[in-house]
């Protein structure tokens, strides 16, 4: 009887120790997936190197993500102000093409050049938002989200891969490194910023999972 | 020597290109209908028209406006006309005024653009221009009467 048992028992114990090594290896198979912090977004570059890539946009974000950046790409229509990033005084408003409205134009207050003293306007000749039908917003993005954005001809300002490299030296976005007395200059130089954002293009463009 | 065109006008002054504009326009020129409230964009009492727009004289740099049109609040309107004056004036909206020269030049470029403003169209367009004695209410309605006396042509 006891034998009997032990051999209707035996493709029991079989099916369990593979139910449970399959189990492991479907297991494994998901936490790798989870490991992996990359999801192409784009291929149509040279030396494609997902992780070097990843990793140069998690400096990019930084950046991104600074007071001196993120301030002008506000998730809502009236621009972010100060390193707490609070919203604008005076509630300035984006307008169609992202330069304000009626009296509360960006140019108004904001000169060509900065002014001398603490809380002065800083300036620019080119000061603007985003404009309304491609607000490119940073505020709240992760980096995931953020990178493919960026990448995305649909949501970047219609920028083509060498645009977007062209861009790292576009007049407003280095203004993000003058922004007058007072105001703390994004986390890494300017270029640092430029050395990793052409890294993150030209190794693929890989956005983190996250 | 800067030239300017004020008002329709030209003025040689002997300025420093960097001088604000609201300075060359009150104490070299005289123009003083605009006013010095805060010296850093923030109140809106200097809102002067450069090339239709409605600059903070108090931090624009008078090179700014070299070879450009200013018009002050002196020179809104030749008799005073416009139609932002006359519904100021039916509405008697000033207490001190201080502010008001500044809240008309604002007004004046609402208006340009918008023949109709709604009450948020004019909350957003005016949102620049502080009130001490808090005339608000009176602002936003001589608005109102004046995009109506404009309509009209009255």
């Amino acid at each position: 009887m006891k034998q009997h048992t032990e051999r209707y028992l035996l493709p029991v114990k079989t099916i369990s120790v593979l139910a449970v090594i399959l189990s492991v290896i479907v297991f494994m198979s998901f936490s790798f997936k989870n490991e992996t912090t990359i999801s192409s977004v784009k291929s149509d570059t040279i030396n494609k190197d997902s992780i070097e890539s990843v990793k140069a946009f998690m400096d990019v974000y930084k950046v991104l993500m600074s007071p001196r950046c993120m301030n002008c790409h506000p998730s809502g229509d009236v621009p972010l102000q100060g390193d707490d990033s609070h919203i604008h005084n005076m509630l300035p408003q984006r307008g169609k093409d992202g330069k304000g409205i009626y009296a509360m134009k960006c140019m108004n207050c904001h000169q060509p050049t900065n002014l001398e003293g603490l809380n002065k306007p800083p300036g620019n000749p080119n000061w603007h938002l985003p404009p309304s039908n491609m607000k490119m917003v940073f505020e709240g993005r992760t980096p995931g989200q953020l990178a493919r954005q960026i990448i995305n001809p649909k949501t970047n300002g219609n920028k083509t891969i060498q645009q977007l490299i062209a861009h790292a030296d576009d007049g407003l976005v280095k203004a993000g490194w003058d922004m007058g007395e007072g105001r703390t200059a994004p986390p890494l130089s300017h270029e640092e910023f430029k050395k990793a954002w052409i890294t993150w293009i030209k190794s693929g463009a890989y956005a983190p999972k996250q | 020597m800067i030239t300017l065109n004020i008002n329709k006008k030209n003025y040689n002054v002997d300025v420093d290109p960097e001088t604000p504009l609201l300075w060359v326009l009150r104490d070299t020129i005289n123009l003083v209908g605009t006013k010095y409230g805060c010296g850093m964009a923030q109140c809106g009492a200097c809102v002067v028209h450069l090339n239709g727009e409605a600059v903070r004289s108090c931090v624009t740099k008078v090179s700014r406006a070299v070879g450009q049109k200013v018009v002050t609040i002196e020179g809104l309107s030749e008799k005073n006309d416009h139609p932002l004056q006359k519904a100021w004036i039916e509405l008697d909206v000033p207490q001190c005024g201080y502010c008001q020269s500044g809240q008309i030049m604002s007004a004046a470029v609402l208006l340009r653009e918008n023949k109709n403003p709604t009450e948020k169209d004019i909350d957003a367009a005016m949102a620049g221009n502080l009130c001490r004695c808090g005339t608000y209410l009176r602002i936003r309605k001589a608005i109102q009467l004046a995009a109506e006396i404009q309509r009209k042509g009255i």
